[in-house]
């Protein structure tokens, strides 16, 4: 049990911060951004190339992912989102603009990094071991307690700097926010490029840990959905909340459904529809939007 | 001769001289062969390493002058289609090389792709090539596709045994991704094992082939105490994972697959965790490669950047085609000559050294020769690289 729970609460962690970006983006300018999983991959790979080809520190690596994907982030938002959002009242026009970003970042990453998977080096080795109740690899509590912080300084940005407030402000209602003086297009740009740089900051962290393809992205955005879909699409604690309980049911569900095959899942998405049809808006989201 | 009217007799001799090599080139036929398979996604390095296999060799064969195939020399023109491992894009794909006039196809990768372009291949003269390993897609009275590498119910049994005899593996367990490939090799694979007589412990356990974080889906598996852990069907992106997950949890058992993998990609995902994982390789160990394999990984990496170690077995497919090709020219746009060919035809393997054959083998498996003659050959990973474990051979 206690080794379910360590997994749940590890596999929680990363997942919150993939999911946290994504509500983000969604809260600010109502764009459901299915480039997100591409945006981690991308993020895993120039961690990769910064420590493995150019043979520096992975510190430098995470923060070349972070800079890198924050000014993507900040040029797709300015030079592609903002003049649809701008030009088109319908939702589609931009849920189809971010499929297409999503193939053309597909296509983009198979150029620059090639089609195999890619890993960086353990960067802490040995595993913690409680007398076999649990068995922890030291790097992915070092990776886990690295997501935590990342979520307590997202919390803290969001609350307490001027940056975050407009953007929780632009967040409950754009047209109060802007009469308010705050300047909608900028913190939009801002907002998009920090969802961005979260998914490039966990690609950083977890290419040590689960490596990174070209495949991963389609799969990842599908799961951050889920995550958002539990929690509450735009709202920041229900990103988080969605991720723990996802990564806590995959967990107890693989061990403990795993004489049944690979029901996992099936169980999660069953749970799911289940859920949403008697709560739609998700555990925190309003039922207005 | 005036020095002004010589200077421009020798500079047209000498441009005449030069673009006759290019003429020959652009003179030549073009000889399409196909290529439908998965180039993207996450099994996307199966795929790219067909293709690039393919393109590298055609284009060392188009700068050697071209391939003559009875009294015509050809260009070698690959033409790919990226099926996404979706059967009905495979369909779409057949039909498109169909359209094309292209006979021999390389691929699919994967059962399903490869079950599903079996009416369209026998309904338009068209042999493929499929990675996968279906036995009524080779048994008659199937007769167009012809497996392009060495199935797991054929290495596995060589595998299990080995590891028995030489160390007394007793007990097996297997987990494989939740698709049909991995789930009928994991099949296979307890069939054979349990045939040997080794005991198979955990045989249930399988994951989503999107999984990051394998602890959870190994832990009922390692509990089981298993001697081997066999990965069936794993994808060279799953294998570092599966693998190092598996050595976390304090698993000191043997692990094997029968899939090929790459030893650059272990080396990044796993490290020395990856120390001893079996696998099956091709044909470019230094012990069988020979200078044409060599050059061959030479050409592909300036190419494409980096070597893919899968291609040691698909660079074989391309080499079958043309060679039968050349032994019966008819067979160009007839496949019912290429299968009339196959029962005795046998050229010489430039990819590997001593006096190795090219032939169609199969006739145990299948009732019939309808898989390439490549080694069998199981690797085991040391030292961030593969080394031959044994070599064996399929008839």
């Amino acid at each position: 049990m206690e080794q379910i729970i360590a997994n749940g609460l590890y596999l929680g962690a990363q997942y919150a911060l993939i999911a946290l970006g994504l509500t983000l983006i969604f809260s600010l300018m109502n764009v459901l951004n299915f480039a997100h999983g591409q945006m981690y991959v991308f993020g895993g790979f120039v961690t990769y190339t910064v420590v493995v080809q150019l043979g520096l520190p992975f510190i430098v690596g995470l923060f070349a992912s972070a800079i890198v994907l924050a000014v993507m982030g900040a040029a797709i938002e300015k030079f592609l989102f903002a003049p649809v959002v701008r030009r088109s009242k319908r939702d589609e026009s931009t849920m189809l603009l971010a499929a297409g970003v999503a193939f053309f970042l597909d296509a983009v990453i198979l150029l620059f990094f090639g089609e195999k998977q890619r890993g960086v080096p353990k960067i802490v080795n040995g595993v913690f071991n409680w007398d076999m109740r649990i068995i922890m690899p030291y790097d992915r509590i070092l990776i886990g307690v690295l997501a935590i912080l990342l979520i307590v300084a997202f919390i803290a940005f969001m609350n307490y700097s001027k940056t975050g407030r407009a953007m929780r402000a632009l967040a409950q209602d754009k047209m109060a926010a802007q009469l308010m003086g705050v300047n909608v297009a900028r913190y939009s740009m801002i907002g998009f490029a920090l969802g961005a740089m979260l998914a490039g900051l966990v690609g950083g962290l977890l290419v040590t840990i689960t490596g990174v393809n070209l495949g991963m992205g389609g799969p990842t955005s599908i799961k951050a959905f889920l995550m958002i879909m539990i929690g509450g699409a735009g709202v920041i604690s229900g990103a988080i909340a969605g991720g723990f309980i996802l990564g806590m049911m995959e967990s107890v569900g693989l061990t403990v459904l795993s004489a049944y095959g690979d029901i996992t899942y099936l169980v999660i998405f069953a749970s799911l529809m289940v859920f949403l049809a008697v709560r739609p808006q998700g555990l925190m989201g309003k039922p207005w939007g | 001769m005036h020095k002004r009217t010589f200077l421009k007799v020798s500079a047209l001799a000498a441009a005449t001289m030069l673009s006759l090599p290019l003429m020959a080139y652009a003179q030549n036929a073009t000889l399409k062969i196909g290529f439908v398979g998965v180039t993207s996604g996450p099994a996307a390095a199966w795929g790219i390493s067909n293709q690039r296999s393919m393109e590298a060799r055609a284009a060392w064969l188009n700068e050697l002058g071209g391939v003559t195939i009875g009294d015509k020399t050809y260009n070698i023109e690959i033409v790919p289609f990226d099926d996404q491992k979706d059967p009905k894009r495979a369909i779409a794909g057949m039909e498109k090389m169909a359209q094309d006039g292209v006979h021999y196809v390389v691929g699919p990768n994967v059962d399903d792709g490869a079950a599903a372009v079996r009416p369209v291949a026998e309904q338009n003269g068209i042999m493929y090539f499929p990675y996968a390993f279906p036995k009524e897609l080779y048994t008659p009275p199937a007769s167009n596709a012809i497996l392009g590498m060495v199935a797991n119910y054929q290495s596995g049994p060589a595998i299990y045994k080995y590891l028995m005899e030489n160390k007394g593996v007793k007990k097996v367990a297997f987990v494989a991704a939740n698709e049909s490939d991995p789930l009928s090799q994991r099949e296979s694979g307890i069939a054979a094992a349990q045939a040997l007589g080794l005991e198979v412990v955990s045989g249930n356990v399988t994951y989503q082939v999107d999984t990051t974080d394998f602890t959870p889906v190994l832990l009922p598996v390692i509990q089981a105490s298993p001697d081997l852990l066999v990965l069936s069907g794993v994808s060279p992106a799953n294998a570092p994972q599966l693998i190092r997950s598996a050595r976390e949890l304090g698993y000191t058992g043997l692990i094997s697959t029968e899939t090929a993998q790459d030893a650059t990609v272990l080396a990044e995902g796993a490290g020395e965790l990856a120390e001893g994982f079996i696998s099956v390789g091709g044909a470019s160990t230094p012990e069988l490669a020979s200078d044409a394999m060599n050059e061959f990984v030479e050409r592909y990496t300036k190419m494409f950047g980096e070597y893919n170690d899968e291609s040691n077995t698909k660079v074989y497919a391309l080499e079958y085609i043309i060679e039968t090709l050349k032994a019966n020219p008819a067979a160009i746009d007839n496949v019912e000559e290429y299968k009339k060919t196959m029962d005795t035809f046998e050229a010489a393997n430039p990819f590997m050294k001593g006096d190795a054959k090219l032939k169609y083998v199969g006739t145990t498996s299948f009732g019939q020769k309808r898989q390439v003659s490549v080694p069998l050959v199981v690797n085991e990973y040391k030292g961030g690289k593969f080394e031959t474990l044994f070599v064996g051979q399929v008839d």
